[in-house]
Protein backbone atom coordinates (compact mmCIF):
# COMPACT_ATOMS: atom_id res chain seq x y z
CA UNK A 1 0.00 0.00 0.00
CA UNK A 2 2.79 2.56 -1.06
CA UNK A 3 0.39 5.67 -2.97
CA UNK A 4 1.78 8.28 -1.36
CA UNK A 5 4.74 9.98 -4.12
CA UNK A 6 6.12 11.99 -1.43
CA UNK A 7 7.13 8.72 0.57
CA UNK A 8 10.97 8.66 0.61
CA UNK A 9 11.41 4.39 -0.81
CA UNK A 10 15.38 4.81 -0.93
CA UNK A 11 16.53 5.86 2.46
CA UNK A 12 20.33 6.09 2.15
CA UNK A 13 19.79 8.17 -0.98
CA UNK A 14 16.70 9.72 0.03
CA UNK A 15 14.55 8.49 -3.09
CA UNK A 16 11.23 8.95 -3.33
CA UNK A 17 8.08 7.27 -4.94
CA UNK A 18 7.59 10.01 -7.31
CA UNK A 19 10.67 10.38 -8.33
CA UNK A 20 10.94 6.25 -9.22
CA UNK A 21 7.37 6.95 -11.09
CA UNK A 22 8.85 9.96 -12.64
CA UNK A 23 12.22 7.97 -14.53
CA UNK A 24 9.59 5.36 -15.47
CA UNK A 25 7.52 7.78 -17.32
CA UNK A 26 10.51 9.21 -19.15
CA UNK A 27 11.38 6.08 -20.27
CA UNK A 28 13.17 4.04 -18.21
CA UNK A 29 12.15 0.61 -19.05
CA UNK A 30 14.20 -2.12 -16.55
CA UNK A 31 15.00 -1.81 -12.56
CA UNK A 32 18.41 -1.35 -13.67
CA UNK A 33 17.89 1.44 -15.15
CA UNK A 34 15.33 2.86 -12.62
CA UNK A 35 18.32 2.25 -9.76
CA UNK A 36 20.86 3.63 -12.19
CA UNK A 37 18.92 7.00 -12.50
CA UNK A 38 17.27 7.73 -9.67
CA UNK A 39 20.59 6.10 -7.38
CA UNK A 40 17.69 3.95 -5.60
CA UNK A 41 19.65 1.07 -3.99
CA UNK A 42 22.92 2.40 -4.76
CA UNK A 43 23.55 3.46 -1.28
CA UNK A 44 25.25 2.32 1.76
CA UNK A 45 23.21 -0.70 2.49
CA UNK A 46 23.15 -1.33 -1.50
CA UNK A 47 19.34 -1.82 -1.62
CA UNK A 48 19.08 -4.75 1.42
CA UNK A 49 16.00 -2.42 2.52
CA UNK A 50 14.53 -0.55 -0.31
CA UNK A 51 15.19 -3.21 -3.18
CA UNK A 52 11.74 -5.06 -2.13
CA UNK A 53 10.13 -1.76 -2.72
CA UNK A 54 11.54 -0.66 -5.40
CA UNK A 55 10.39 -3.54 -7.35
CA UNK A 56 6.83 -3.52 -5.85
CA UNK A 57 6.22 -0.01 -7.49
CA UNK A 58 8.36 -1.03 -10.67
CA UNK A 59 5.73 -3.93 -10.91
CA UNK A 60 2.73 -2.29 -9.78
CA UNK A 61 3.45 0.32 -12.67
CA UNK A 62 4.14 -1.62 -15.52
CA UNK A 63 1.40 -4.24 -14.47
CA UNK A 64 3.84 -7.81 -13.95
CA UNK A 65 4.77 -9.81 -11.65
CA UNK A 66 8.40 -10.01 -9.79
CA UNK A 67 8.69 -13.30 -11.67
CA UNK A 68 8.31 -12.02 -15.37
CA UNK A 69 10.91 -9.00 -14.23
CA UNK A 70 14.92 -8.74 -14.37
CA UNK A 71 16.15 -8.26 -11.01
CA UNK A 72 18.60 -5.41 -10.62
CA UNK A 73 22.03 -6.39 -10.93
CA UNK A 74 24.70 -6.93 -8.20
CA UNK A 75 27.89 -5.22 -7.80
CA UNK A 76 31.43 -6.10 -5.43
CA UNK A 77 31.30 -4.51 -3.00
CA UNK A 78 28.15 -5.84 -1.17
CA UNK A 79 29.04 -4.52 1.88
CA UNK A 80 30.42 -1.26 2.41
CA UNK A 81 34.02 -0.74 2.99
CA UNK A 82 36.72 1.98 3.25
CA UNK A 83 38.30 2.09 -0.22
CA UNK A 84 41.58 1.79 1.62
CA UNK A 85 40.52 -2.04 2.80
CA UNK A 86 39.62 -2.85 -0.59
CA UNK A 87 42.97 -1.97 -1.97
CA UNK A 88 44.79 -4.03 1.12
CA UNK A 89 43.41 -7.00 -1.00
CA UNK A 90 44.35 -6.57 -4.63
CA UNK A 91 48.02 -7.10 -4.28
CA UNK A 92 46.84 -10.78 -2.93
CA UNK A 93 45.27 -11.39 -6.06
CA UNK A 94 47.73 -10.05 -8.52
CA UNK A 95 50.15 -12.00 -7.11
CA UNK A 96 48.71 -14.89 -6.99
CA UNK A 97 49.86 -17.40 -9.53
CA UNK A 98 46.45 -18.74 -10.76
CA UNK A 99 45.01 -14.75 -11.36
CA UNK A 100 43.29 -14.62 -14.97
CA UNK A 101 42.04 -11.75 -13.66
CA UNK A 102 38.41 -10.29 -12.53
CA UNK B 1 50.42 -4.82 4.21
CA UNK B 2 48.27 -6.98 2.50
CA UNK B 3 49.39 -10.57 2.74
CA UNK B 4 51.45 -11.76 -0.12
CA UNK B 5 49.48 -14.87 -0.71
CA UNK B 6 46.02 -16.63 -0.73
CA UNK B 7 44.88 -18.15 2.06
CA UNK B 8 43.46 -21.44 1.37
CA UNK B 9 40.73 -23.93 2.64
CA UNK B 10 39.00 -27.33 1.46
CA UNK B 11 35.23 -25.69 2.54
CA UNK B 12 34.48 -22.36 3.71
CA UNK B 13 31.24 -21.64 4.97
CA UNK B 14 30.04 -18.17 5.33
CA UNK B 15 27.14 -17.36 8.06
CA UNK B 16 27.57 -19.00 11.85
CA UNK B 17 23.84 -19.18 11.97
CA UNK B 18 22.13 -22.55 12.32
CA UNK B 19 22.57 -23.90 8.67
CA UNK B 20 26.27 -22.12 8.94
CA UNK B 21 27.40 -24.13 12.50
CA UNK B 22 25.61 -27.33 11.31
CA UNK B 23 27.35 -27.25 7.49
CA UNK B 24 30.96 -26.12 9.34
CA UNK B 25 30.59 -29.35 12.04
CA UNK B 26 29.13 -31.90 9.35
CA UNK B 27 32.29 -30.98 7.11
CA UNK B 28 35.32 -30.76 9.69
CA UNK B 29 34.21 -33.80 11.00
CA UNK B 30 34.80 -35.64 7.93
CA UNK B 31 38.47 -34.07 7.94
CA UNK B 32 37.47 -31.35 5.80
CA UNK B 33 39.98 -28.10 6.54
CA UNK B 34 36.76 -25.83 7.47
CA UNK B 35 36.70 -22.20 7.69
CA UNK B 36 33.45 -20.39 8.86
CA UNK B 37 32.80 -16.28 7.89
CA UNK B 38 30.16 -14.67 9.76
CA UNK B 39 29.88 -10.76 9.73
CA UNK B 40 28.58 -9.93 13.18
CA UNK B 41 31.67 -10.42 15.61
CA UNK B 42 29.44 -13.43 17.79
CA UNK B 43 28.66 -16.34 16.28
CA UNK B 44 25.18 -18.30 16.56
CA UNK B 45 23.09 -15.99 14.08
CA UNK B 46 19.63 -15.90 15.02
CA UNK B 47 19.94 -18.61 17.48
CA UNK B 48 21.42 -16.65 19.29
CA UNK B 49 18.86 -13.65 20.43
CA UNK B 50 15.86 -16.67 20.66
CA UNK B 51 15.44 -17.47 24.10
CA UNK B 52 12.29 -19.17 23.25
CA UNK B 53 11.69 -22.96 23.64
CA UNK B 54 11.89 -25.04 20.19
CA UNK B 55 9.10 -27.29 19.18
CA UNK B 56 8.83 -30.20 17.01
CA UNK B 57 10.74 -33.62 17.46
CA UNK B 58 13.49 -34.34 19.79
CA UNK B 59 15.57 -34.44 16.66
CA UNK B 60 14.93 -31.09 16.14
CA UNK B 61 15.98 -29.72 19.67
CA UNK B 62 12.34 -29.89 20.80
CA UNK B 63 12.29 -27.93 24.48
CA UNK B 64 15.59 -26.08 24.15
CA UNK B 65 16.13 -22.60 23.67
CA UNK B 66 17.75 -21.24 20.51
CA UNK B 67 20.80 -19.85 22.56
CA UNK B 68 21.28 -23.15 24.30
CA UNK B 69 21.71 -24.83 21.11
CA UNK B 70 24.02 -22.14 19.88
CA UNK B 71 26.30 -22.69 22.65
CA UNK B 72 26.21 -26.43 22.03
CA UNK B 73 27.05 -26.01 18.50
CA UNK B 74 29.89 -22.89 19.27
CA UNK B 75 31.47 -26.10 21.67
CA UNK B 76 31.48 -28.52 18.68
CA UNK B 77 32.86 -25.74 16.38
CA UNK B 78 35.94 -25.35 18.71
CA UNK B 79 36.05 -29.17 19.45
CA UNK B 80 36.87 -29.82 15.68
CA UNK B 81 39.09 -27.01 15.25
CA UNK B 82 36.92 -25.28 12.66
CA UNK B 83 38.97 -21.67 11.67
CA UNK B 84 36.48 -19.37 12.81
CA UNK B 85 36.79 -15.86 11.46
CA UNK B 86 34.12 -13.48 13.06
CA UNK B 87 33.50 -10.19 12.46
CA UNK B 88 34.34 -10.42 8.81
CA UNK B 89 32.92 -9.30 5.84
CA UNK B 90 32.31 -11.16 2.50
CA UNK B 91 32.66 -8.70 0.10
CA UNK B 92 32.92 -10.27 -3.08
CA UNK B 93 33.08 -13.54 -4.40
CA UNK B 94 35.42 -14.29 -7.65
CA UNK B 95 36.23 -16.78 -10.38
CA UNK B 96 33.34 -18.92 -8.47
CA UNK B 97 35.81 -20.17 -5.58
CA UNK B 98 37.44 -16.93 -4.14
CA UNK B 99 35.81 -14.92 -0.84
CA UNK B 100 36.76 -10.98 -0.52
CA UNK B 101 37.08 -11.20 3.18
CA UNK B 102 38.10 -7.90 5.02
CA UNK B 103 38.33 -8.00 8.72
CA UNK B 104 39.36 -4.76 10.81
CA UNK B 105 40.64 -2.93 8.08
CA UNK B 106 41.90 -5.17 6.25
CA UNK B 107 40.80 -7.36 2.80
CA UNK B 108 42.30 -10.64 1.87
CA UNK B 109 41.87 -13.47 -0.63
CA UNK B 110 40.71 -16.90 0.49
CA UNK B 111 40.29 -19.84 -2.29
CA UNK B 112 37.93 -22.30 -0.77
CA UNK B 113 37.56 -25.82 -2.73
CA UNK B 114 34.09 -26.04 -1.79
CA UNK B 115 31.60 -22.96 -0.64
CA UNK B 116 28.33 -23.11 1.32
CA UNK B 117 26.12 -20.09 1.47
CA UNK B 118 24.50 -19.47 4.62
CA UNK B 119 23.96 -16.34 4.93
CA UNK B 120 20.19 -16.17 6.20
CA UNK B 121 18.05 -13.10 5.27
CA UNK B 122 17.27 -9.67 6.10
CA UNK B 123 14.25 -8.06 6.94
CA UNK B 124 11.36 -6.91 4.56
CA UNK B 125 10.78 -3.26 5.00
CA UNK B 126 7.31 -1.61 4.80
CA UNK B 127 6.90 1.95 3.20
CA UNK B 128 4.10 4.43 4.95
CA UNK B 129 4.19 8.19 5.31
CA UNK B 130 6.20 8.07 8.55
CA UNK B 131 8.39 4.76 8.06
CA UNK B 132 11.61 6.65 8.28
CA UNK B 133 11.03 8.40 11.60
CA UNK B 134 12.90 7.11 15.06
CA UNK B 135 11.00 4.49 16.41
CA UNK B 136 10.10 2.88 13.40
CA UNK B 137 12.65 -1.12 13.01
CA UNK B 138 12.69 -4.23 12.14
CA UNK B 139 10.90 -6.59 14.74
CA UNK B 140 14.54 -8.33 14.31
CA UNK B 141 15.90 -5.24 15.31
CA UNK B 142 14.09 -4.95 18.86
CA UNK B 143 14.71 -8.50 19.20
CA UNK B 144 18.57 -7.75 19.33
CA UNK B 145 18.16 -5.11 21.17
CA UNK B 146 16.27 -6.08 23.93
CA UNK B 147 17.58 -9.85 24.02
CA UNK B 148 21.41 -9.39 23.13
CA UNK B 149 22.04 -5.51 23.91
CA UNK B 150 19.66 -5.49 26.64
CA UNK B 151 18.22 -2.10 25.76
CA UNK B 152 14.40 -1.69 25.62
CA UNK B 153 13.61 0.10 22.56
CA UNK B 154 10.44 1.81 23.45
CA UNK B 155 7.63 1.56 25.93
CA UNK B 156 4.48 1.08 24.15
CA UNK B 157 4.57 -0.69 21.40
CA UNK B 158 3.03 -1.65 17.75
CA UNK B 159 3.59 -4.54 16.10
CA UNK B 160 3.32 -4.89 12.57
CA UNK B 161 2.54 -8.78 11.33
CA UNK B 162 1.09 -11.68 13.04
CA UNK B 163 3.77 -14.02 11.60
CA UNK B 164 5.65 -16.08 13.93
CA UNK B 165 8.78 -13.22 13.91
CA UNK B 166 5.87 -10.68 14.79
CA UNK B 167 3.95 -12.92 17.70
CA UNK B 168 7.20 -14.36 19.10
CA UNK B 169 8.87 -10.55 19.48
CA UNK B 170 5.84 -9.11 20.78
CA UNK B 171 5.74 -11.11 23.37
CA UNK B 172 9.21 -11.05 24.34
CA UNK B 173 9.04 -7.31 24.14
CA UNK B 174 6.03 -7.83 26.81
CA UNK B 175 8.88 -9.89 28.61
CA UNK B 176 11.40 -7.25 28.77
CA UNK B 177 8.63 -4.84 29.76
CA UNK B 178 7.52 -2.87 26.91
CA UNK B 179 3.73 -2.56 26.87
CA UNK B 180 2.66 -4.03 23.60
CA UNK B 181 -0.54 -2.13 21.96
CA UNK B 182 -1.05 -4.35 19.58
CA UNK B 183 -0.38 -6.58 16.86
CA UNK B 184 -1.89 -5.90 13.54
CA UNK B 185 -1.96 -8.14 9.90
CA UNK B 186 -3.27 -6.94 6.52
CA UNK B 187 -4.30 -10.10 5.98
CA UNK B 188 -7.44 -11.77 6.92
CA UNK B 189 -6.02 -14.75 9.44
CA UNK B 190 -3.36 -14.94 11.74
CA UNK B 191 -0.68 -16.45 9.74
CA UNK B 192 2.13 -17.83 12.60
CA UNK B 193 1.73 -20.94 14.99
CA UNK B 194 -1.07 -21.14 17.13
CA UNK B 195 1.15 -21.56 19.75
CA UNK B 196 2.55 -18.33 20.00
CA UNK B 197 -0.45 -16.36 19.22
CA UNK B 198 -2.06 -18.34 22.50
CA UNK B 199 0.35 -15.95 24.48
CA UNK B 200 -0.32 -12.58 22.83
CA UNK B 201 -3.93 -13.09 23.15
CA UNK B 202 -3.70 -14.74 26.77
CA UNK B 203 -1.38 -11.56 27.44
CA UNK B 204 -4.66 -9.40 26.24
CA UNK B 205 -2.78 -7.87 23.59
CA UNK B 206 -5.35 -7.54 20.45
CA UNK B 207 -4.19 -9.13 17.17
CA UNK B 208 -6.08 -7.03 14.73
CA UNK B 209 -6.34 -9.40 11.31
CA UNK B 210 -7.40 -6.88 8.13
CA UNK B 211 -5.71 -3.97 9.73
CA UNK B 212 -2.38 -2.27 8.77
CA UNK B 213 -0.55 1.24 8.99
CA UNK B 214 -2.03 4.17 7.05
CA UNK B 215 0.98 6.49 8.70
CA UNK B 216 2.94 6.94 11.65
CA UNK B 217 3.52 11.11 12.91
CA UNK B 218 5.41 12.25 15.44
CA UNK B 219 8.04 15.55 15.64
CA UNK B 220 11.77 14.01 15.80
CA UNK B 221 10.59 10.42 16.43
CA UNK B 222 7.24 8.08 16.59
CA UNK B 223 4.55 9.63 18.52
CA UNK B 224 1.36 7.43 17.23
CA UNK B 225 -0.15 5.90 14.73
CA UNK B 226 -3.05 5.48 12.61
CA UNK B 227 -4.36 1.93 12.22
CA UNK B 228 -6.94 1.45 9.58
CA UNK B 229 -9.14 -1.72 8.35
CA UNK B 230 -8.58 -2.95 5.06
CA UNK B 231 -10.41 -5.14 2.63
CA UNK B 232 -9.92 -8.30 1.42
CA UNK B 233 -7.85 -6.40 -1.85
CA UNK B 234 -5.88 -5.09 1.04
CA UNK B 235 -7.58 -1.58 -0.05
CA UNK B 236 -8.66 0.61 3.32
CA UNK B 237 -11.90 1.46 4.33
CA UNK B 238 -12.94 4.74 4.90
CA UNK B 239 -13.49 5.87 8.43
CA UNK B 240 -12.34 2.81 9.95
CA UNK B 241 -9.32 4.81 11.22
CA UNK B 242 -7.93 3.94 14.77
CA UNK B 243 -5.26 6.31 16.66
CA UNK B 244 -2.90 4.18 18.39
CA UNK B 245 0.08 6.34 20.71
CA UNK B 246 2.96 4.38 20.69
CA UNK B 247 6.95 5.29 20.33
CA UNK B 248 7.88 2.11 18.71
CA UNK B 249 6.58 0.19 15.87
CA UNK B 250 8.03 -2.87 15.07
CA UNK B 251 7.86 -4.25 11.33
CA UNK B 252 7.19 -8.23 10.77
CA UNK B 253 6.45 -8.25 7.06
CA UNK B 254 8.48 -11.14 5.74
CA UNK B 255 11.96 -11.72 5.44
CA UNK B 256 14.13 -12.26 1.75
CA UNK B 257 17.16 -14.42 1.62
CA UNK B 258 20.46 -12.58 1.49
CA UNK B 259 21.82 -14.05 -1.48
CA UNK B 260 24.36 -11.21 -3.10
CA UNK B 261 27.28 -13.53 -3.03
CA UNK B 262 24.95 -16.42 -5.36
CA UNK B 263 24.10 -13.43 -7.70
CA UNK B 264 28.03 -12.30 -7.75
CA UNK B 265 28.81 -15.63 -8.25
CA UNK B 266 26.61 -15.82 -11.46
CA UNK B 267 23.53 -18.78 -9.87
CA UNK B 268 20.54 -19.23 -11.80
CA UNK B 269 17.73 -18.14 -9.83
CA UNK B 270 14.31 -18.47 -9.65
CA UNK B 271 11.42 -16.51 -7.74
CA UNK B 272 9.41 -18.08 -5.26
CA UNK B 273 7.47 -16.58 -3.14
CA UNK B 274 6.48 -18.93 -0.56
CA UNK B 275 10.14 -19.00 0.26
CA UNK B 276 10.83 -15.25 0.33
CA UNK B 277 11.60 -14.20 -3.21
CA UNK B 278 14.96 -14.69 -5.52
CA UNK B 279 16.06 -18.23 -4.36
CA UNK B 280 19.31 -19.51 -6.12
CA UNK B 281 18.22 -23.29 -8.11
CA UNK B 282 19.97 -26.02 -6.02
CA UNK B 283 19.71 -29.97 -6.60
CA UNK B 284 18.86 -32.23 -3.72
CA UNK B 285 22.65 -31.98 -2.21
CA UNK B 286 22.10 -28.44 -2.05
CA UNK B 287 24.55 -27.34 -4.91
CA UNK B 288 23.60 -24.27 -7.21
CA UNK B 289 24.06 -24.39 -10.48
CA UNK B 290 27.77 -23.18 -10.27
CA UNK B 291 29.62 -26.35 -9.12
CA UNK B 292 31.14 -26.07 -5.90
CA UNK B 293 28.70 -23.67 -4.48
CA UNK B 294 26.62 -25.12 -2.30
CA UNK B 295 23.32 -22.75 -0.33
CA UNK B 296 21.74 -23.73 2.88
CA UNK B 297 18.88 -22.49 5.11
CA UNK B 298 17.04 -19.14 5.10
CA UNK B 299 19.63 -18.36 1.72
CA UNK B 300 17.73 -21.61 0.31
CA UNK B 301 14.29 -20.30 0.96
CA UNK B 302 12.75 -18.80 4.39
CA UNK B 303 12.23 -21.54 6.60
CA UNK B 304 12.86 -22.11 10.33
CA UNK B 305 16.21 -23.14 12.12
CA UNK B 306 15.46 -26.35 12.44
CA UNK B 307 15.39 -26.81 8.32
CA UNK B 308 17.84 -25.01 8.31
CA UNK B 309 19.96 -27.00 10.21
CA UNK B 310 18.93 -30.07 7.89
CA UNK B 311 20.10 -28.19 5.05
CA UNK B 312 23.49 -27.24 6.46
CA UNK B 313 24.53 -30.86 7.25
CA UNK B 314 23.28 -32.17 3.62
CA UNK B 315 25.10 -29.14 1.98
CA UNK B 316 28.60 -30.22 3.75
CA UNK B 317 27.92 -33.81 3.32
CA UNK B 318 28.02 -33.25 -0.25
CA UNK B 319 30.83 -31.10 -0.03
CA UNK B 320 32.99 -33.66 1.65
CA UNK B 321 31.74 -36.74 -0.77
CA UNK B 322 32.45 -34.34 -3.98
CA UNK B 323 35.89 -33.49 -1.89
CA UNK B 324 36.50 -37.75 -1.50
CA UNK B 325 35.81 -37.36 2.14
CA UNK B 326 33.53 -39.38 2.31
CA UNK B 327 32.10 -42.42 0.18
CA UNK B 328 28.96 -42.23 -1.90
CA UNK B 329 27.20 -44.34 -0.06
CA UNK B 330 27.74 -42.89 3.20
CA UNK B 331 26.86 -39.67 1.95
CA UNK B 332 23.91 -40.83 0.41
CA UNK B 333 22.53 -42.86 3.21
CA UNK B 334 23.42 -39.72 5.15
CA UNK B 335 21.21 -37.37 2.89
CA UNK B 336 18.36 -39.91 2.89
CA UNK B 337 18.21 -39.49 6.94
CA UNK B 338 18.13 -35.86 6.86
CA UNK B 339 15.13 -35.61 4.05
CA UNK B 340 13.90 -37.79 6.69
CA UNK B 341 13.63 -35.75 9.51
CA UNK B 342 13.06 -32.80 6.94
CA UNK B 343 9.91 -34.60 5.82
CA UNK B 344 8.69 -34.62 8.99
CA UNK B 345 9.39 -30.77 9.90
CA UNK B 346 7.59 -30.23 6.23
CA UNK B 347 3.85 -31.06 7.23
CA UNK B 348 1.07 -28.92 8.15
CA UNK B 349 -0.02 -25.83 5.89
CA UNK B 350 3.00 -23.76 6.69
CA UNK B 351 5.44 -26.93 5.79
CA UNK B 352 3.47 -28.05 2.75
CA UNK B 353 3.53 -24.81 1.16
CA UNK B 354 7.38 -24.83 1.60
CA UNK B 355 7.91 -28.35 0.30
CA UNK B 356 6.22 -27.24 -2.61
CA UNK B 357 8.90 -24.01 -2.76
CA UNK B 358 11.86 -26.40 -2.53
CA UNK B 359 10.54 -28.91 -5.43
CA UNK B 360 9.63 -26.37 -7.29
CA UNK B 361 13.18 -25.16 -7.25
CA UNK B 362 14.35 -28.50 -7.80
CA UNK B 363 12.13 -29.22 -11.00
CA UNK B 364 13.62 -25.74 -12.32
CA UNK B 365 17.35 -27.18 -11.12
CA UNK B 366 16.28 -30.28 -13.82
CA UNK B 367 15.21 -28.12 -15.88
CA UNK B 368 18.17 -26.04 -16.43
CA UNK B 369 20.91 -28.81 -16.63
CA UNK B 370 18.54 -30.26 -19.29
CA UNK B 371 19.20 -26.88 -20.90
CA UNK B 372 22.58 -26.61 -21.02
Amino acid sequence: MIDDEELVICRCEEVTKGEILEVMEKGAETLNEVKRLTRAGMGLCQGRVCRRLVMQIYCQNVGKKPEEIKPTKYRPPVRPLPIETLASGVKSIELDPDYEGI
Amino acid sequence: MGSMSMLTTDVAVVGAGPAGLYAAIEAAKAGAKTTIINEYVEPGGQLTKQIHKFFGSKEHAAGVRGIDISAKLLGSIDELKVEKRMGTLVWSIFHSNILAIAHNGKSEMLRANKIILATGASENAFAFPGWTLPGVMGAGAAQTLINLQRILPGNRVLMVGAGNVGLIVAFQLLQAGSEVVAVVDALPYISGYCVHSAKIARAGIPILTSHTVKKAYGEISVEGVMVVKVDNQCKPIPKSEQDMKVDTICIAVGLTPLVELAWLANCRFTWVASLGGYVPLYDDKMETTVKGIYVAGDAAGIEEASTAMEEGSIAAISAVESLGLMTQQRAYALRAEAYERLRSFRIGPFGKLRDQGKQFIWRERQKYAERI
